[in-house]
């Protein structure tokens, strides 16, 4: 088969990590040779970071360049539209309505866009946008958006229900699995 | 068993599987994981060392009492390292001795972009570069028996790209090599004129070896395909070509970049009508193909800067480039910034407010160069700033001494600080140096390091007194503040310049993304006593922001430092009183 390229973009210390872990077991699991190529150091320090999951039957490049990426999963919906140039152009967005506003838009010298999920539409993409920040807050933590993101994913992917709670129970530590698997179902429900 | 595993892990596995018994290694991105990832291994001693030169000798040491020995660290580290290296070339090794290098093509956590292929063949060592998780694993064992075979320390160069994927590996069991009996060998272990004059030769009869081990080693392999273009490549420049190009070109893909073959080069460029090298960074490949008298393709379609990827290489050398569609928007970038309760923010608003020349250094405290603090002026290397500031103001004198202090980490003053502050105590000028403590290695990823009292394992270790080290070198004046005070930074910063003999300030609190750090409840704006004055954005917290004409602090982020607090004259902040 064709190379599936996901892309995983966010604001840096969002939990990112472990939304590619999480991918990554699961494409493993099915039989999949996978390249997963992650950002670590000075771009982690709130900066906009880019995570690059790819499968098929054999994997070159680690990372997915423009026009290449079939799913952008985003954590915030300026990333999104940062990285929109890498989708393809019958590539599938899953965002998170969630805004954090960069240092340059905090010091006043740029502007959040904004109508950024209209605006990314009207250039063709297919925007799946939800308040993933509220879902997870109401698992139980602010942090669990990613498992939210995770959830809405699995819409785009023919994998049995049991392969994502598979990959979850391997990935989470036991003390937050109920609560990812909340946040996961709120996310997969929305 | 198959996994999907990390570059720098699956080098710690490589150098499990080999028996490694010894690594000494200092953190720095995209090096850290393999000495972090290898620590998980119990049959392996690890330690950060205080620099990379240390560490090195270090592992040196270790394989020359005979047992398997590592180092890892960064590109730039190498050049740290690069005095014993050059010389560990002439001495050999009695165990094997591997030393991982990752270079940062592309800057996403550096200083500069060299090219570590240059210390290779300067020092004359071999140099392994794999392309993926798997040869990483693969490689890391095949360095130790190059090491012990041709009496080297062998370079295992990594990328951040290599780093920092995480691919399919397959593992297998440990091997325990015997130990080999430490013998004493002055020829060929006392490096002095005499005997080093009858090593050189040793060196350059190994490089012949090693050449003619290269031509037919199974690292260089040929990828037949097309012949209407031949690629030859290495490390990850390979994915990006087979991407592209999949079986429509023949490639010779090097796994060995140093020393390079020559007749498997030759009758690779015999076999194909056209010739091209894809490399990174320096045209290392492609110059040693000219002076083989080929004709190639290379520098002149394919940039020296930056890191490659598959449309790049498509667009150079006519494969198939792929677009997507950007929005017409201008997208605000995202640059990294000081976290929320970062403790040197309080310091880099004193050292603004007061208008000092600021000298800098390496680590997460170099952010402080990034508006609206832009309280940092100059960062050049490791240790660079305590340096600089000593010639700064011995050129300058009275007319910079006042104004100019030097800023530097922990874990950098530790690395290579002390010997330019031996230099001001020493030649004596009147400068005035922070170190700015915040008990770990943050950039990195929060490593232990000489002064924080545990050691890599998290267990308890010797810890250096930053104060006493200080006034055992001469400096008088050494004084502690916390960074989280305005008012007392204030006036350590004013009283140290004003004084007429050099001074050390040590700013310390633990950084706040510390575990151990319990953090206060977040700040909260009373709207009302909020006279939009944005004395409190001057401080460039990612947590507070003007909404409305009002400034706002974001809960999730707020650590309720206070700093921001101490800005506003209006009493507009007030604690939220809940635990964040």
């Amino acid at each position: 088969m064709e190379t599936k390229n996901i892309m995983i973009v966010g604001v840096g210390g969002q939990g990112s990590l472990l939304a590619s872990k999480l991918l990554g077991h699961l494409l493993m699991g099915q039989g999949y040779d996978v390249k997963v190529s992650e950002v670590h150091g000075m771009s982690q320090r709130g900066g906009s970071v880019v995570t690059y999951v790819r499968y098929g039957d054999k994997v070159y490049s680690p990372v997915i360049d423009k026009g290449e990426a079939h799913c952008i999963v985003s954590f915030e919906l300026l990333e999104a539209a940062r990285w929109l140039e890498y989708l393809r152009p019958d590539g599938q967005i899953v965002t998170s309505k969630q805004q954090i506003d960069p240092m340059p838009v905090i010091t006043g010298a740029a502007a959040y866009p904004e109508e950024l999920v209209e605006k990314m539409r009207a250039a063709g993409a297919k925007v799946d946008a939800l308040d993933c920040l509220a879902l997870a807050e109401k698992a139980g933590s602010s942090k669990a958006v990613n498992l939210v993101l995770m959830g809405r994913l699995s819409h785009y992917f023919d994998f049995p229900e049991a392969v994502w709670q598979e990959a979850i129970e391997a990935c989470v530590p036991a003390k937050f699995l109920e609560l990812n698997k909340t946040a996961f179902q709120l996310g997969k429900n929305a | 068993m198959k996994e999907l595993m990390l570059g720098n892990a699956a080098v710690a596995r490589g150098l499990y599987e080999a028996g490694c018994a010894v690594i000494s290694s200092y953190p720095g991105t995209p090096s850290t994981e393999i000495t972090e990832e290898a620590v998980k291994y119990d049959e392996i001693y690890c330690e950060w060392a205080p620099n990379e030169k240390v560490a090195m000798e270090a592992a040196f040491g270790a394989c020359l009492a005979g047992k398997r020995a590592f180092c890892g660290m960064k590109h730039v580290g190498l050049n740290v390292a690069a005095d014993p290296l050059y010389t560990m070339s002439y001495t050999g090794v009695n165990a094997g001795l591997v030393i991982g290098v990752a270079d940062d093509a592309g800057m996403h956590s550096s200083q500069n972009e060299q090219d570590s292929r240059h210390h290779a063949i300067a020092a004359k060592v071999p140099m392994l570069e794999p392309s993926d998780s798997a040869e990483a694993l693969a490689f890391a064992k095949l360095a130790y028996d190059l090491s012990e075979e041709f009496d080297t320390p062998v370079l295992l160069k990594m990328c951040t790209r290599v780093s920092h994927s995480q691919a399919v590996v397959e593992t297998s069991a440990r091997v325990e090599p015997p130990v080999k009996p430490y013998e004493k060998n002055i020829a060929k272990y006392v490096m002095m004129p005499g005997n080093a004059k009858r090593r050189h030769p040793v060196v350059e009869e190994r490089t012949r070896k090693l050449t003619a081990w290269a031509e037919t080693a199974p690292v260089n392999r040929v990828e037949m395909g097309g012949t209407a273009l031949g690629i030859i490549t290495a490390s990850t420049s390979y994915q990006y070509v087979k991407e592209v190009f999949g079986d429509s070109v023949s490639v010779l893909k090097l796994g060995m970049t140093n020393p390079l073959p020559v007749d498997l080069i030759k009758d690779f460029a015999a076999k194909v009508d056209k010739l091209a090298v894809v490399e990174e960074l320096d045209p290392i490949i492609e110059d040693h193909c000219r002076k083989l008298g080929l004709e190639v393709r290379g520098k002149d379609v394919l940039p020296m800067v930056d890191e490659f990827s598959q449309n790049l290489v498509a667009a150079a050398l006519g494969g198939t480039v792929h677009t997507g569609k950007a929005l017409s928007d201008a997208i605000p970038p995202r640059p990294p910034v000081m976290c929320a309760g970062c403790p040197h923010r309080g310091l880099f608003y004193t050292l603004n407010k007061n208008k000092c020349t600021v000298l800098g250094d390496i680590g997460c405290y170099t952010l402080g160069a990034v508006a609206p603090l832009a309280a940092m002026e100059m960062t050049l290397c490791m240790g660079g700033s305590l340096s600089a500031i000593h010639g700064f103001n011995k050129a300058l004198g009275g007319e910079s001494e006042g104004k100019t202090v030097a800023v530097i980490g922990d874990s950098t003053f530790m690395h290579s600080g002390m010997t330019g502050l031996a230099n001001i105590a020493y030649n004596q000028s009147n400068s005035t140096v922070i170190i700015l403590d915040n008990s770990i290695t943050g950039m990195t990823g929060h490593q232990q390091n000489p002064t924080t009292g545990y050691n890599i394992k998290g267990d308890p270790a010797g810890k250096i007194d930053l104060e006493a080290l200080c006034r055992a070198m001469g400096f008088q004046r050494v004084r502690v503040v916390d960074p989280y005070d305005l008012a007392a930074c204030d006036q350590a910063v004013k009283e140290e310049l004003a004084a007429a003999e050099p001074s050390v300030i040590i700013s310390r609190r633990p950084c706040a993304l510390l575990k151990y750090v319990k953090h206060q409840p977040p700040l909260a704006v009373d709207s009302e006593k909020c006279k939009s004055c944005k004395a409190c954005m001057k401080i460039g917290c990612p947590a507070i922001s003007m909404k409305g004409g009002k400034a706002k602090v974001d809960n999730t982020l707020c650590v309720g430092c206070g700093v921001c607090e101490q800005l506003c004259a209006f009493g507009a902040f007030h604690s939220t009183g809940k635990e964040g």
